[in-house]
């Protein structure tokens, strides 16, 4: 008896938390198939369904465009803080050199240094050399900003494979490059996953690069902008369309979140020891 | 005069020389000539310079005339001399840059000097030469950690350390909406921007309101997070749960949905004027009066930690059911064993053991949590407003409103002293949090 009284009380108070995580999900689903425009007439609970929202979105704004930017940039902000990360971490972990302790060093105190506050000079940078509305420019940004807290984190997963490995690729006649592909980057896939999803995932929905280094102007800016200008004014009149546009950026990313959820949780708990 | 003496000395003068002439390493000489032509044609092309030997330019000016690197280093000390005409900011940018680059060329230019000692007495030791190619070969083989970096590095530093250095620099300037360039110059005001925030009252109520509630959000949204994430792991860990998968499954989408949507939609759902949510609490009879969940400085704060307790659970859950998963049976029958009652168990070993494991995770979200922008911003924009702060709202949090400081003031001085000072705080949090890992030691 008492044993059922347990498993009664347990099970209750899962699923009640449960209905807590659900309905605020359940809520923007539903409001993204409210016939109404704004919040106000958009109840907790729809009458009617309707693809309306959807159809505006694709018809009044440039969603596709925006969509497009945010995928570029993540999709090459990946690819290049990857390769930076791999080599840089690669070196720090395998070679010992004069500076290396100095730069570790240098690394820790940059990861710790809060990176948006650095908007006022790349602004000023970014004025100069003529970079400003071009959103393949964050790249960069994205990418050399990645470096400082993700290479001591892939150190430590580098650290962790046997340096016996190398040095018999290096006694068979490899050379230092082809021992870092042919050896060290097969060995690193969890972490190489690790990092190319979360710097997937971080600029795709950053809002202070692109809302400091892009014009609000309807062509050249990302989907997490062009959600956020749907409801920062006051008028509140394209909340549902808003609730459309998030359910579709949402969809992949959560996806792509819980396909290499196994990879994205090594990860976190590895940063949490640097490695 | 020997032959380490000769070359070095020749090598000071005209960088490579010593190595070309005594050292007969023709190829490094003349690559370390071209750094050093590099360095003076920059400088001399990009200046006036020759008109002035010249004897054209009588009244010689740095601001006008001078080339690359003077010109940068005249920026940065003065940051501009005309108002109108010079862009301050733009000089301390150019400046630092200019900086950096001189640094790079004095690494060489050391480099290049202790190369030509160690050539020429490798010559007298061995009386042998080394050819540039053998020398080239050498240096790949101990200088390849340097030649790969040295491009990452580059990156680096325009990317990341030259903004964090402006930065820095800004809080000693008077950088704020009355010292707009171009129409008006920044000047350097040493240590003013932190006596003001000690000194005015305003600014030192403000920073401290701030700052205690900064910390007390850090504590509440880590916290909560941390022990809703235990009790829902150790619940469905416990015997009695058939469907774990299930369970886990839903808690992890507020992880995995993006953060920006989740707190713009919550925005939404606790607006206060149209809230769905208190319409529906309205028509249930549930409430007489529509709740300010955003917009009552003390609602807005729970309503705050509330949301956070939405986001952040899932990833304390997640990572301490894979401690769990892991964790050591036996420990815990043996303490069984020794007569411990289940709660004993809990408390004695099974708590502090997961607590341990989750130590630096914890001192990390925390750090987020501090500098969690996201939180703020998005849902209450730092508001309800206070008229008693200096330029932030009761939620405000520091990097919110250094963030209100920058984008909405232009007070660039201020935002730029709370940056240091953020800095600092993060930085010993982050140091204490590291220094007895494994990381740090085998480092």
């Amino acid at each position: 008896m008492k044993e059922r009284i347990s498993s009664f009380l347990v099970h209750f108070e899962l699923i009640v938390v449960s209905l807590f995580v659900l309905i605020p999900i359940v809520w923007i689903i539903l409001s993204s198939f409210n016939p109404g425009d704004s919040l106000a007439s958009s109840s907790l609970i729809p009458k009617k369904l309707t693809l309306y929202n959807y159809i505006r979105l694709f018809q009044e704004t440039n969603y596709l465009v925006w969509f497009k930017n945010s995928f570029l940039i993540a999709t090459f902000t990946a690819v290049v803080s990857v390769v930076l990360i791999m080599i840089t971490a690669w070196v720090v972990s395998r070679f010992r050199f004069k500076c290396r302790r100095l730069g570790l060093i240098g690394l820790l105190l940059l990861s710790m240094f809060p990176n948006f506050l650095s908007m006022t000079a790349l602004y000023t940078l970014y004025l100069t050399m003529g970079l400003l509305n071009h959103p393949l420019a964050l790249v960069i940004i994205y990418a050399a900003g990645a470096i400082p807290y993700n290479v001591w984190l892939v150190k430590g997963y580098l650290d962790g494979i046997s340096k016996e490995i190398d040095e018999a690729a290096y006694i068979d006649g490899c050379s230092y490059f082809s021992t870092f592909f042919k050896i060290i980057l097969p060995m690193s896939k969890p972490i190489i996953t690790y990092c190319a999803v979360s710097q997937f995932m971080f600029p795709w929905m950053d809002f202070i690069m692109p809302s400091m280094l892009l014009s609000t102007d309807n062509d050249n800016t990302t989907v997490a902008i062009g959600l956020y200008n749907m409801i920062a004014g006051k008028e509140n009149d394209k909340f549902t369309m808003f609730a459309a546009g998030s359910i579709l950026i949402a969809i992949p990313i959560t996806i792509l979140f819980i396909v290499f959820q196994k990879y994205l949780v090594q990860g976190v708990a590895a940063g949490a020891n640097k490695g | 005069m020997t032959k380490k003496t000769s070359s070095t000395i020749l090598s000071c003068l005209f960088w490579g020389s010593g190595q070309f002439f005594i050292g007969k390493q023709k190829l490094k000489g003349i690559l370390f000539f071209v750094a050093q032509v590099l360095l003076f044609g920059i400088e001399l092309i990009s200046g006036y310079w020759f008109n002035f030997f010249a004897g054209q330019i009588p009244d010689f000016q740095i601001r006008l005339y001078g080339g690359y690197f003077t010109q940068g280093i005249w920026g940065l000390l003065t940051l501009g001399t005309v108002p109108g005409e010079d862009h301050s900011t733009y000089l301390m940018i150019h400046g630092i840059m200019s900086l950096m680059f001189l640094m790079t060329f004095l690494g060489i230019y050391i480099w290049n000097i202790v190369d030509a000692y160690c050539t020429g007495k490798a010559i007298e030791d061995t009386h042998t030469y080394l050819s540039s190619r053998a020398y080239g070969k050498k240096l790949y083989q101990k200088m390849f950690p340097y030649l790969v970096l040295t491009p990452i590095l580059f990156v680096v530093l325009y990317i990341v350390v030259m903004p964090i250095i402006f930065s820095i620099l800004t809080a000693f300037t008077n950088y704020n909406v009355n010292h707009l360039p171009p129409a008006n110059l920044v000047q350097w005001v040493g240590l003013d921007n932190f006596k003001k925030l000690i000194s005015i009252p305003i600014w030192s109520q403000t920073f401290v309101i701030v700052l205690v509630w900064t910390v007390i959000w850090a504590f509440l949204a880590t916290f909560s997070t941390y022990f809703l994430g235990l009790f829902q792991a150790l619940l469905i860990n416990s015997k009695y749960v058939k469907h774990k998968s299930l369970f886990r499954s839903i808690y992890i989408l507020p992880w995995a949905i993006p953060g920006m949507i989740s707190l713009l939609m919550f925005r939404n759902l606790f607006n206060g004027q149209f809230s769905p949510l208190n319409q529906f609490l309205l028509d249930c009879g549930l409430i007489h009066s529509r709740i300010p969940f955003l917009s009552d400085a003390f609602t807005a704060k729970i309503t705050i930690v509330a949301v956070n307790l939405w986001i952040g659970f899932p990833m304390f859950m997640v990572m301490l059911l894979g401690v769990l998963a892991n964790q050591d049976v036996t420990l815990y029958e043996a303490a069984e064993i020794d007569g411990a009652n289940k709660f004993q168990v809990f408390r004695r070993i099974k708590l502090p053991l997961l607590m341990k494991a989750t130590a630096p995770l914890v001192v990390m979200n925390f750090v987020g949590n501090f500098n969690g922008f996201g939180f703020i911003y998005f849902l209450t924009n730092g508001g309800p407003n206070n008229s008693a702060l200096q330029f932030a709202g009761d939620t405000d949090i520091l990097i919110s409103w250094i963030y209100k400081l920058t984008l909405d003031q232009n007070m660039y001085n201020m935002a730029a002293v709370l940056n240091i000072l953020i800095f600092i705080l993060v930085g010993v949090a982050s140091y204490w949090n590291l220094k007895n890992t494994t990381a740090i030691k085998e480092m």
